[in-house]
């Protein structure tokens, strides 16, 4: 599936030309949208000179954490011993499409990216990662490497994988760890990858959108990407937006563009209650956040965070208690299995939240999961716990007045119904290997 | 000197060894998973190194404080 992209009313970076594009660029029309790479004296940009320039950018991890580009470079430059550029296409968040809309249009300027990180780290190998549930992603992404190969481009190898299809797998110790043999499960750190990776090697760990961006900074330089966002987040962003807006997909913003902003570019509708950051992230009143930016300095107050840009707006009158019990099922049943507080902690306020959705609380269901969201977060070896519980907490915060009814045996009337602008749970049960 | 005590989470089976041996530290959460409350003073270091040597899946380590252990990091 290829994920909807509208027009945005804001300057096109990542997505220009992307309105009549219905393939991949090809190569020629990539440099023609976008100029060649820059050259340093022998040909390719100087490693320093890309690092510099994507610290000066000010660019941040668009996967989700949302940390320094240019720290994380520098450090995987500064360790011992041959580097590995991992590329992460993995995109495991099921509200999220804009990874797979980049991947889609704009393959060249991901692998530009990941030449030049590769150059400035001193990697000779870049590992795309890619989920196996989208062959046709695989596919392009091999005939855009072997158009750069014919025409002689990078110095560095691209290798493309297929990785399980799992929320969990796309953390990035879980990528190194299917790299290195194992599976796709994340691992407990320290090491990081940065101090330790693929076949133990320092190994820098970025989201393809991430990527995409160094190759926009490194033509155009980091006060050209300064000229649109906010000094404290600068640059152009790509959302996701669904649920009940009349205008669904994928847009570019400029950083600092407000939530209530985004809300309109997608044509929304009535809105009930809006998720901030996908399935790791939290629940609003539409009224209280639609100010505030969609940053992660404008949204800290209200106890959000960007993600990976996931805007799912829920429509008014369905029941926010049953949308949120049906993503912690699926959490649940996402859990790695490998830490005890995810293991048994994610089914327990699963199904905490199944009886208030279903309105037939068993014993005190609102204390239990009071006690149990208190004492899971911090405990597993990645946040997937972490997230679970900060998705339940917010619920219970943002549906108070709805969780009291239902906590008292009485649910909304929408609780019961199928869900057909609800969050999407995907349906397929990948193994770890 | 104050200790830390970590637990790696993928290794603990939650045995609940460390519970016993610790209470003072370690509690076990309603499924049998240890939950660590604060560092640990020298005056229940031993105590705390008997808990490490018991944990029969080794899940449980005694470190020095974070800015300890940052030093040696770099050497």
């Amino acid at each position: 599936m290829t994920a909807g992209l509208r027009r945005a009313q804001t300057t096109r970076r990542l997505t220009v030309g992307w309105q009549h594009a219905s393939r991949p660029a090809r190569l020629g029309e990539h440099l023609d949208l976008y100029g060649p790479l820059p050259s340093g004296r022998h040909g390719h940009p100087d490693p320093r000179s890309v690092i510099d320039a994507v610290a000066a950018a000010g660019l941040t991890g668009r996967g989700g954490a949302g940390f320094p580009t240019g720290t994380k470079l520098r450090a995987v430059a500064g360790r011992r011993g041959q580097a590995v550029v991992v590329a992460n296409g993995m995109e495991s968040e099921p509200a999220s499409e804009k990874d797979q809309a980049l991947l889609a249009r704009a393959p060249h300027l991901v692998l530009d990216g990941a030449a030049l990180a590769a150059r400035a780290v001193g990697a000779q190998t870049v590992h795309i990662c890619l989920d196996r549930t989208r062959r046709r992603q695989a596919d392009e992404m091999i005939g855009a490497i072997t158009e750069r190969w014919e025409a002689r481009l990078d110095e560095a190898q691209f290798l493309v994988h297929e990785l399980p299809h799992r929320y969990v797998s796309s953390e990035e110790t879980a990528l190194v760890r299917w790299l290195n043999g194992g599976e796709a499960r994340p691992t407990a750190t320290p090491p990081r990858p940065y101090e330790r990776g693929v076949e133990r090697a320092p190994t820098l760990v970025d989201n393809v959108e991430t990527l995409a961006h160094i190759g926009l900074i490194a033509r155009y330089g980091p006060r050209w990407f300064r000229e649109l966002g906010q000094p404290d987040a600068p640059g152009t962003m790509l959302v996701t937006t669904a649920g009940a807006v009349r205008q669904p997909g994928v847009y570019e913003i400029e950083s600092g563009t407000s939530v209530g902003q985004v809300l309109t570019l997608a044509d929304a509708a009535d809105v009930g209650a809006v998720l901030i950051g996908g399935y790791f992230g939290t629940w609003h009143d539409p009224r209280r956040v639609a100010g505030l930016p969609l940053t992660a300095a404008g949204l800290k107050a209200a106890g959000a965070a960007p993600g990976a840009g996931v805007l799912f707006a829920l429509a008014a009158g369905r029941c926010g208690v049953a949308e949120t019990a049906r993503v912690l099922g699926y959490l649940a049943r996402q859990s790695a299995q490998q830490c005890g507080p995810c293991r048994f902690g994610l089914p327990a306020i699963a199904t905490d939240f199944a009886q208030l959705a279903a309105g037939r609380p068993e014993g005190n269901v609102l204390g239990r999961l009071e006690r149990r969201l208190g004492v899971i977060e911090g405990r597993g070896a990645c946040r997937h716990p972490d997230g679970a519980v900060r998705l339940a907490g917010s619920a219970l915060t943002a549906f108070a007045g709805d969780i009291r009814a239902h906590a008292a045996g009485s649910p909304c009337p929408a609780a019961g119904r199928r869900s057909l602008a609800g969050l999407p749970i995907p349906r397929t049960e990948d193994e770890w290997r | 000197m104050r200790w830390r005590l970590r637990i790696d989470p993928t290794a603990c089976t939650g045995h609940g060894l460390c519970a016993d041996l610790l209470p003072e530290r370690i509690e076990l959460d309603e499924w049998g998973f240890p939950v660590i409350h604060g560092d640990v003073p020298a005056s229940l270091a031993g105590h705390a190194r008997r808990a490490v040597r018991a944990c029969p899946a080794l899940a449980l380590r005694l470190e020095t404080k974070p800015r300890e252990t940052t030093r040696r990091e770099r050497s």
